[in-house]
């Protein structure tokens, strides 16, 4: 194994040779390849289809191989990047997949929603060349996906169980990624999820164009090879108290419940039948599958619909909306493009299929008809006034200037927060005013038997940043263990 | 998991099942809920508890067929297992003695608030229990509700059994007779409005358990909001049970009728594919 990431073995030395820097950087970025933006506004496909092997090839060679990689900076489980490359520049995917592995339990998955732009790849050398950055991301989803194709996944190398019981409390990314790093050292892990399908976010939130569940699937059965066990419609704090627990045996918890509180905007008629969370439609969509036919849950196909916000969930949400046959997906955020928080690519992506984007606008009241239903928007048109506590310019209403919109669903995408479910049932944790697990920087809480990360403790972030939250967990509960 | 260890009919369209669920039986209290699905292109719904067994570790379900997922449920015979039962949600029944209480209730309202009545009579209480129903044969645990009620006062609409009238005219009779300290109500959504109104009328504190729609029962969705004293909240985390005074059940009844045109067609499929 360590042969794969020295960059001193002899095969990494002669790969370095074969090709000058300059004639590295001189190679163009990989375009990633996309399925048709009209036709796949229609259908669930995977709209990023990956990369081929020559494409992949070719992106490898971009990588200089430095010596004090700085995109391993920017990534939050410390990905050992030019290692993968260069496996996959030399042709040897599986090891790659194996290098990806060692750190992340999600390759896969972080493959393809990883904000790699603001992490991993914003500290590529390139860009301090004036140069595109090399697309790590792309490359890191094509190992991921080469080897689960290939049919020989590895397992990685779990150490002889040591028999200490440890509880995962939710089976997202955070808990996901913990349980794979206790697993490998040793611990009996058993992740508890509160719904009936394990991944969390991964399932109920992120669409299938985006993300397939078989995806996820793949890298949880991963998992149980490793030896973590998965138990479904368990609420830690309400089927099983936290004493329960203790007295069954574990010897850690580590919560990572996730922000799974949708907020609301608080204004006039959001209580109209058609307002929903974003939350509510995509886990109909994608939890629920409601808009089969054959699966019981409803789901209100809209044909003009509204979709408050501009982060990655709204995104999810109106290319969601167009799937299902709206004639008119929109976005209506506050701020202008350049402050939205979603992916480059994710407004990109919904631009394509025919998104329409009204920015500089901000809803201020829904009105309904006879039975309840919203029928109207009244959207207040802003501007951008001075730089504001998050550093962005704050969105400035111009009086007397409104607009009203006629829709039929709206769907109201701006943050969560955390689900006091968990903090409000284990006493003696501490939480913030915010609801939020409050933990030191080893993410130990109050209780030092538990320890917590992901949403719950940051209060709405990224799945790398959960993910991070899980490895950093998994090495501070070890480490208190063998005190 | 989730076994079906005994059904029984209480009318033709409401069924009484004993669920294997030990932990929920171990850990459940008056007024929590599960969240149940059947087969896996099930939906999720909210069922509230109606009674456990921690020796057999089984809780009570009643549940009434209105659409494709409680018809299902309802199908569903000894030894058949329920794909999912999670739980138990929302925040328990406060239960102190507050001195007397009358507890109304109607329809399959009834069987949620037998461990409430439960519940009071052992905190102490004078518990009145109004059971009321459209007919006679809608009527259903009278002997369980006797047991732990000082007084149980049946109303039908056509007067086939007790006194006729509406669970109101029950209430309003004890209200007028006695003083009473507090009013709990479960049951359909107008029922409790009206109960709610009558209750207000005479100052009397009243708690009443919705039953909204729901998706992930956990705080997740926001399927469930409704207005209480003008601010939002969630039955399944805030609740179920609020101060009836301040609900709007006006905007909850609305919003109950979300997916009415769906829900109807999906159940016309189903007696059409049978």
């Amino acid at each position: 194994m360590q042969n794969l990431i020295d960059r001193n073995a002899p095969w990494r030395d002669e790969l370095r040779k074969a090709m000058k820097n300059k004639e590295r950087t001189d190679i163009a970025r990989v375009e990633m390849n996309e399925l048709d933006g009209e036709y796949r506004s229609h259908n669930s496909e995977e709209v990023n289809q990956g990369l081929t092997e020559e494409q992949a090839l070719m992106e490898a060679k971009r990588c200089l191989d430095c010596p004090n990689p700085s995109c391993m900076n920017g990534c939050p489980v410390s990905i050992n990047i030019p290692s993968f490359i260069k496996n996959i520049e030399r042709g040897e995917y599986l090891n790659a997949a194996k290098v990806l592995k060692m750190t992340s339990a999600l390759p896969a998955v972080c493959g393809r929603v990883c904000p790699q732009e603001k992490q991993c790849e914003s500290q590529c050398i390139h860009i301090k060349m004036g140069k595109k950055p090399v697309a790590i991301g792309y490359l890191e989803r094509f190992a991921a996906d080469y080897e689960r194709e290939s049919g020989q996944m590895s397992t990685p190398e779990v150490a002889p169980s040591h028999g200490i019981k440890i509880g995962v409390v939710g089976s997202g990314p955070a808990g996901l990624s913990f349980a794979g790093d206790m697993a490998k050292l040793g611990y009996e892990v058993t992740v508890f999820e509160a719904l009936h399908e394990i991944g969390g976010v991964l399932k109920y939130g992120i669409p299938e164009f985006r993300l397939p569940n078989k995806i996820v699937d793949v890298e949880i059965n991963n998992l149980e090879k490793m030896g973590v066990t998965f138990v479904k419609d368990c609420i830690v704090g309400k089927t099983i108290s936290f004493d329960d627990l203790k007295a069954e045996g574990f010897k850690g918890l580590f919560v990572a419940s996730g922000a799974g509180l949708p907020n609301f905007m608080n204004i006039k008629g959001e209580n109209l039948i058609g307002v929903m969370s974003s939350n509510e439609y995509l886990t109909r969509v994608n939890l629920m599958s409601a808009a089969k036919d054959e699966f019981d849950t409803p789901v209100l196909k809209g044909k003009r619909v509204a979709v408050i916000g501009g982060g990655n969930t709204a995104m999810d949400s109106v290319r969601t909306a167009k799937r299902l046959g709206a004639e008119l997906a929109m976005i209506v955020y506050r701020r202008s493009e350049e402050e939205m928080p979603a992916r480059v690519e994710e407004v990109k992506h919904a631009k394509e299929e025919g998104v329409e984007f009204r920015t500089l606008h901000n809803p201020i009241e829904y009105y309904g008809d006879e039975k309840g239903r919203v029928k109207q928007m009244l959207l207040q048109k802003m501007e951008l006034g001075e730089p504001d506590a998050s550093g962005r310019r704050k969105p400035v209403a111009i009086e007397g200037a409104t607009e009203l919109i006629d829709v039929d669903t709206v769907i109201v995408s701006v943050g969560v927060s955390p689900n006091p479910l968990i903090p409000n049932s284990i006493e003696g944790l501490e939480v913030s005013r915010k609801g939020t697990i409050v933990v030191n920087d080893d993410l130990q809480s109050a209780i030092p038997m538990i320890f917590a990360g992901g949403d719950i403790v940051r209060g709405g972030a990224t799945v790398i940043l959960a993910m991070g939250d899980g490895r950093k967990a998994a090495a501070s509960m070890h480490a208190y263990l063998n005190k | 998991m989730n076994k079906i260890v005994s059904k029984e009919h209480f009318s033709e369209n409401v069924v009484k099942l004993e669920i294997e669920a030990p932990l929920i039986a171990k850990s459940r209290r008056a007024g929590h809920f599960v969240i149940v699905r059947v087969g896996e292109k099930g939906e999720r719904i909210p069922l509230t508890i109606a009674g456990s067994d921690l020796e057999k570790g089984t809780i009570t379900l009643v549940v009434q067929k209105i659409g494709v997922s409680s018809t299902k449920l309802c199908a569903l015979n000894v030894g058949d297992e329920v794909t999912d039962v999670v739980g138990p949600l929302g925040k328990a029944t406060h239960i102190e003695n507050f001195g007397t209480v009358v507890c109304a209730c109607g329809g399959v309202g009834t069987a949620p608030m037998l461990p409430i009545v439960e519940a009071l009579k052992k905190a102490g209480n004078k518990v009145i229990t109004v059971l009321a129903a459209r007919t006679k044969d809608l009527i259903i645990l009278e002997e369980e509700m006797r047991k732990f009620s000082d007084e149980v006062i049946i109303m039908t609409d056509d007067g086939s059994y007790g006194t006729q009238g509406l669970v109101t005219n029950g209430v309003e009779g004890v209200i007028n007779r006695e003083k009473v300290d507090m009013c709990v109500t479960i049951g359909p959504a107008i029922m409790m409005k009206f109960v709610s109104l009558l209750t207000k009328k005479y100052e009397v504190p009243t708690v009443a358990s919705l039953n909204t729609i729901m998706v992930d029962g956990t705080g997740m969705c926001g399927a469930c909001r409704v207005s209480v004293g003008g601010e939002t909240k969630f039955v399944c985390v805030d609740g179920p049970e609020f101060d009836a005074h301040q609900v709007d059940f006006d905007e909850m009844m609305m919003r109950m009728g979300a997916y009415r045109a769906e829900e109807q067609a999906a159940m016309a499929a189903y007696t059409n594919q049978k």
